[in-house]
Formats: structure tokens, sequence, C-alpha cells
């Protein structure tokens, strides 16, 4: 059985159909693209699994069963998490304190215990600090613990991000551009870490990505979609030689590097 | 210059961050508890009029510093703090239980009232709650047979187990009194923040998509900030009402909801130690300006200080200077001249530029 799948997923913006008719499943372990041209209703995707939208048809099954019920903050219990493309971090906290907050998950306090910070509250809190802390040593954030998100380069945020969803101990793990606005050479550190984050830790991964190159390094699978609609899904290779899959590309300006 | 070399997880779970830290802070403690023998007691109902409005500004910080919840009807629960502690004491139940009592219900009927408008940000949020302050008013005129209309209340003697404390005739009882729930209501504070509740408050304010993204409930998580937020503020409302002695709908205004947020704008919004700067400011500031005017008629004959209307006008420039030049309240400058002094000799410039920010441009929602 599938990790994830979507089945005829339909979702429009007024006129626009952001979402067409999108159907997919990811296996456990695997690494999963997307790729497309800009708007191709990508990112849109990962907004519907992530419940920030209602899909007008079709239906997003996790383990089988239908998540369209749950509320937004309840899709990390399922061990879903996520980055987002504009980096969504917490500004006015360290990064310590950004890793923390992927623990909300795994919240066991109540009110009163933290109101007196019970000897429980601080049992726990060494708990999640432990995983925050090997979250840190496997992207080598150690560094930039105590430093405050808002004065740290963009390559540095992007691997805040990442640490903060694998902080929330995932079992799948939804990447929106995880390399966009990178120096190759941090690109490369992503595709290694992303080999690790599926090898190692045994995270299925779905990607979104426009480097082809860290698309074809690192996915078993790749969908490519253009105006919302299906073009072609199979191996890296297929997709990128696939003939609808070039014309889309062309026809934005030809944005596919191989 | 000093180092702060950790050892363990629990040197960052602690609620001082080192030694010196944590001695500067019992000196603090033990000039509060001798403050009794270095005032006269007039200066000391001064202090303890600092303190209720310290506690009144950390139950707004922890919503609108912390929370990012703005709220301009704060003045309406401490209103209810005052009203709902006098009433039951007058009902003949103790103080012990009064006050407490006052507080936990302030913090259940502001959640009740808070509920229809969480779902609105930022401007919005805070007229709704200027309604709140508003309606307040009327309330407690319609309410005459428990609120006395606009005859007001006076609040009835406290008595803690036999001991007799009145703002008056125990000056300095009172004093403890109050100094006692701005230790608790502030340990509570830091307990809080140091949890996962805190966090997902900081979080909350800073990007709600992410925060829910990562599993906060955005409605429950809001609605037990403003419960906090106006136990805290009923507690100190309670202790205001006896500070005032005896009070009415007029004692509670819009202008004390907002010379609230402005307090902690001052102070440094999203600190608990801005609550404590911006009480200052707020509670010294009309005994300041009394004596500036007293100083002025007297050197230089002339009265126009005396103009009603002076201390909002002080107030208002006070804080146009704040936001203009220290966005960060008091407490964001004590942050750069502490630094200056641990950081000594290498101290730069421009250590608190904000490096390049990165916009959202194509920010959801
Ligand atoms: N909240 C929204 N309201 C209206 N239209 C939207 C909304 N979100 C996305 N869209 C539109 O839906 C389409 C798909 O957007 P989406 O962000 O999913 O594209 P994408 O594939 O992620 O593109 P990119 O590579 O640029 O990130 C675009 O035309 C976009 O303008
Ligand atoms: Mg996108």
């Amino acid at each position: 059985m599938s990790l994830l799948s979507l089945e005829n997923v339909t979702l429009s913006f007024g006129g626009l159909i952001a979402v067409n008719n999108v159907s997919f499943h990811v296996g456990e372990g695997e690494v999963f693209s997307l790729v497309g041209p800009n708007g191709a209703g990508k990112s849109t995707v990962f907004n519907l699994i992530s419940r920030f939208y209602d899909p007008q048809k079709g239906n997003i099954k996790v383990n089988g069963e239908s998540i369209l019920r749950l509320r937004p903050d309840q899709v990390p219990s399922l061990g879903i998490a996520r980055t987002f493309q504009n980096i969504e971090l917490f500004e006015q906290s360290t990064v310590l304190q950004n890793l923390l907050i992927g623990r909300q998950r795994h919240r066991k306090s109540n009110l009163l215990s933290e109101m007196f910070f019970a000897p429980s509250v601080r049992e726990e809190e060494r708990r999640h600090r432990h995983v925050v802390e090997e979250v840190i040593d496997f992207l080598e954030l150690q560094a930039y613990r105590d430093k405050y998100i808002a004065g740290l380069p963009y390559g540095i945020r992007k691997v805040v991000e990442l640490a903060r969803a694998l902080a929330t101990e995932p079992k799948l793990l939804l990447l929106d551009e995880p390399a966009s606005g990178l120096s190759l050479e941090e690109t490369n550190d992503m595709i290694y870490w992303i080999e690790d984050i599926k090898k190692q830790m045994n995270i299925t991964v779905l990607m979104v990505e426009h480097d082809m190159n860290l698309v074809a390094s690192v996915s078993d699978r790749v969908l490519a979609l253009a105006d919302g609609k299906e073009l072609a899904i199979g191996t890296p290779q297929e997709v990128q030689s696939h003939p609808d899959v070039i014309k889309a590309y062309l026809g934005t300006g030809g944005e596919i590097n191989v | 210059m000093r180092f702060v070399f950790k050892r363990s997880y629990d040197d960052d779970i602690k609620l001082f961050k080192h030694r010196p830290q944590a001695f500067y802070y019992l000196a603090l403690l033990i000039l509060m508890l001798a403050l009794p023998l270095l005032l006269d007691d007039f200066f000391l109902g001064e202090v303890t009029y600092v303190l209720i409005f310290a506690i009144a500004g950390m139950g707004l910080m922890l919503l609108t510093g912390h929370t990012g919840q703005v709220s301009l009807g704060h003045a309406a629960f401490l209103a209810l703090g005052a009203y709902l502690n006098a009433i039951m004491l007058s009902k003949g139940i103790p103080f012990v239980i009064t006050l407490p009592l006052a507080g936990i219900l302030t913090g259940i009927i502001g959640m009740i009232i808070a509920l229809p408008v969480l779902r609105l940000h930022g401007i919005y949020l805070a007229i709704a709650t200027l309604a709140i302050s508003v309606l307040a008013d009327d309330i407690i005129v319609m309410a005459e047979p428990f609120t006395g209309g606009v005859t007001g209340l006076v609040a009835p003697p406290i008595d803690i187990f036999g001991l007799d404390i009145d703002r008056y005739g125990t000056p300095i009882l009172f004093y403890f009194l109050v100094l006692f729930v701005t230790l608790f209501v502030l340990m509570i504070y830091r307990n809080i923040m140091r949890s996962p509740l805190g966090r997902a408050f900081v979080a909350m304010r800073d990007s709600e998509i992410s925060a829910q993204a990562l599993g906060v409930n955005i409605t429950k998580t809001k609605a037990t900030a403003f419960a906090i937020s106006c136990a805290i503020t009923g507690l100190a409302g309670a202790l205001l009402g006896h500070f005032a002695g005896a009070f009415n709908n007029e004692t509670f205004n819009i202008v004390l909801s907002i010379q609230l947020l402005l307090m902690i704008v001052i102070g440094g919004l999203g600190s608990i130690h801005g609550a404590f700067f911006g009480a200052m400011v707020v509670g010294f500031l009309p005994q300041f300006i009394a004596i500036t005017r007293d100083f002025a008629t007297d050197n230089f004959g002339f009265n126009s200080l005396s103009m009603p209307g002076i201390e909002t006008g002080v107030f208002a420039l006070i804080l146009v200077l704040f936001i203009l030049f220290e966005p960060m309240g008091i407490y964001g400058r004590w942050v750069k001249i502490r630094t200056y002094f641990e950081l000594f000799p290498f101290y730069r410039k421009n250590m608190f530029k904000r490096q390049k920010s990165y916009l959202k441009t194509e920010r959801m929602k």
C-alpha cells in the first residue's frame, strides 16, 4: 500500500484550474519529485496535502485513509512534515527554538504542568532537545544553534527549515524547492542530505524542484505537471525525454537543464 | 567580556543563564523586600501601583508581545477582575479565595468573549477588542445591582487569616501582597515561555501558517493565550480595585486600555522585562509631570503646564519617540547597553542592525 495517494484531485481558484484531475501514489521509502514550469500547480499540491485547501474533487489518502476531514494542524501527527517555497521560519526566534517548535506534535505536557514547570515537563524538554541536537548534528548547524533567524543568510535558512521539518520525526517529508537559491556547493550538500534522509532515516520524500540535476540524482520517480495537468510520470530519464515535457518547458522559455 | 559555556541541555532550560545573572535578580529581590525600610508610605504606594501595572502589563505582553494578538480591550478585563473580587468579598468569601477566583473567572470569561474575534487579524482584531472595552463601560453602568453603576463600588477590606491588609492602614502589608502576586505571575509566565506552549505562542506570532503545519492548533492556542492573559489581567484588576479603594465604570475607561497597550510597546514588545519597564513609565509619569509642573510654576512662573490632558500628551510624545528611535522599546535599548559591556571592547556599531531580510512575496493566505 502506498504511503500517500492523490486520486483525481482537482482544485481551482476562481476560473483558474490550478490542479486538474491529478492522481499519483508515493510508496514508502521512495523519493518522488514533482517538476513542471512555473505556475504548474506543484506548490498547490503541497498545500492540498497540508490541508490548507480543500480539493473540489478527488481524494487524498495517507496509509489508505482519507485525510480530507483533518485540520491542517492535525496533518503533522500523521508523520507528515514540510518546508515552504518562500521559507516560513520564526524570524524572531533562534535556530534552536525553531527546531524545538518542530517537536510540537510530540507535546504531552498540559497547561497546568507547564505553568509550574513540573519535573515531567523538564524531562520532556530534555528528550525534545536530544532529538533536536541529533538533527543539528546531521545538518551541521552547530554554529548557528543560538543565532536568530532574522540575521541568517538565505542558504542557512533553507537548511534550518529542513532541520525543523526533520525535528518532527516525520515519515513523509514534503520539500518545496529545497535547492532554489542555493549555490552549487550548497545544492550538492542538499543532494547528500536527501540521500541520507531516504537511506538512513527511512523517510519518504516528496519534492518539488526545478534543478533537474538534483531531481535526477535523488529521485526514484518523477511526475511532470503543466497547467495543473499530468504530463508524464516515470524515472527521471523517462520524464526528461518525454516529448510533452520538453514541449511544456520550451513553451515557457526552456527552463529545463539536462 | 563574558563567555557562557554550556555543559548540559539544562543550561538552556534553566531560568537564569549564568550565575551572575541569578545573582543580579537575587539582589533585586532583596532590594524589593527591603523597600519598605527605604521608602516612605507615599513612595511605597507609588511602587505598589507600578507593580500592579506590571502585572497587567505581563497579562497583555503575553497576548500581544508573545502571541502577536493586539488587544485594545484589556481595561475591560481589569474591570472584570476588580468587580468580581469586590462582589465576592462583599458576599463574605475570604480574600484568599476571591483573588485567585477573580483571576480564573476573568480568564474563562475573557476566553469566551475572545472566541468570536480570534479569527480576526491585526487592525481588525484591535477594533473588535476596542469594542469590548466600549461595551464593558456600558455593561458596568447597566448592571447596577451588582456593580453599583456610576456610583461604583468600594473594595471591601482584605483579611488574610486575621491579618488586615489595607492600602492606607497597612501600606507595607499591601505592598508585600502585590509583590507576592507579581512574583507568582512572573514565575508562571517564565515557565510557560520555556515550555512547548510558550513556543507555540511565539511561533503563531511569527508565522501562523508554519506553526499550523507543525501541529499548532491555532484557534485553541490563541484561546489559551487569551485565557491566560485575561486571568493575569483579572488579578491585576482585583488588586487595582483595592489600590483605588473605590471604583466605577470611569476607572476602567478606554484610555486605560490604550495606556496598557502603549505601556508594553514603550517597555519593549516580546519581553517580560518590557512589561516592567513600561509599568515604570506609566506609573511614575503622572508623578514626574506633577513635580516638573510644580518646578516650572515655582521657578518660571508660568502655568501653561497645568492644562488638562498634558499626561496623555506627554505619553503620546514618548510613544512616538520610541517608535521612531527605539522600536524595540526600553528593553531593546537595555539589551544593547548590556551587550556593549559584555562584549567590551569588541562591540560593533552595526551589531543590532538587521541584515537583509527576505521578502515573502508569494506568501500564501
Ligand atoms: N491562493 C491562491 N489564490 C489564487 N491563485 C492561486 C493561489 N495559489 C496559487 N494560485 C495559482 O495557481 C497556479 C499554480 O500555482 P503554484 O504555486 O502551485 O505553482 P507552482 O507549480 O508551485 O509554481 P512555481 O514553480 O512558480 O512555484 C498559479 O497560476 C497560481 O497563480
Ligand atoms: Mg511553487
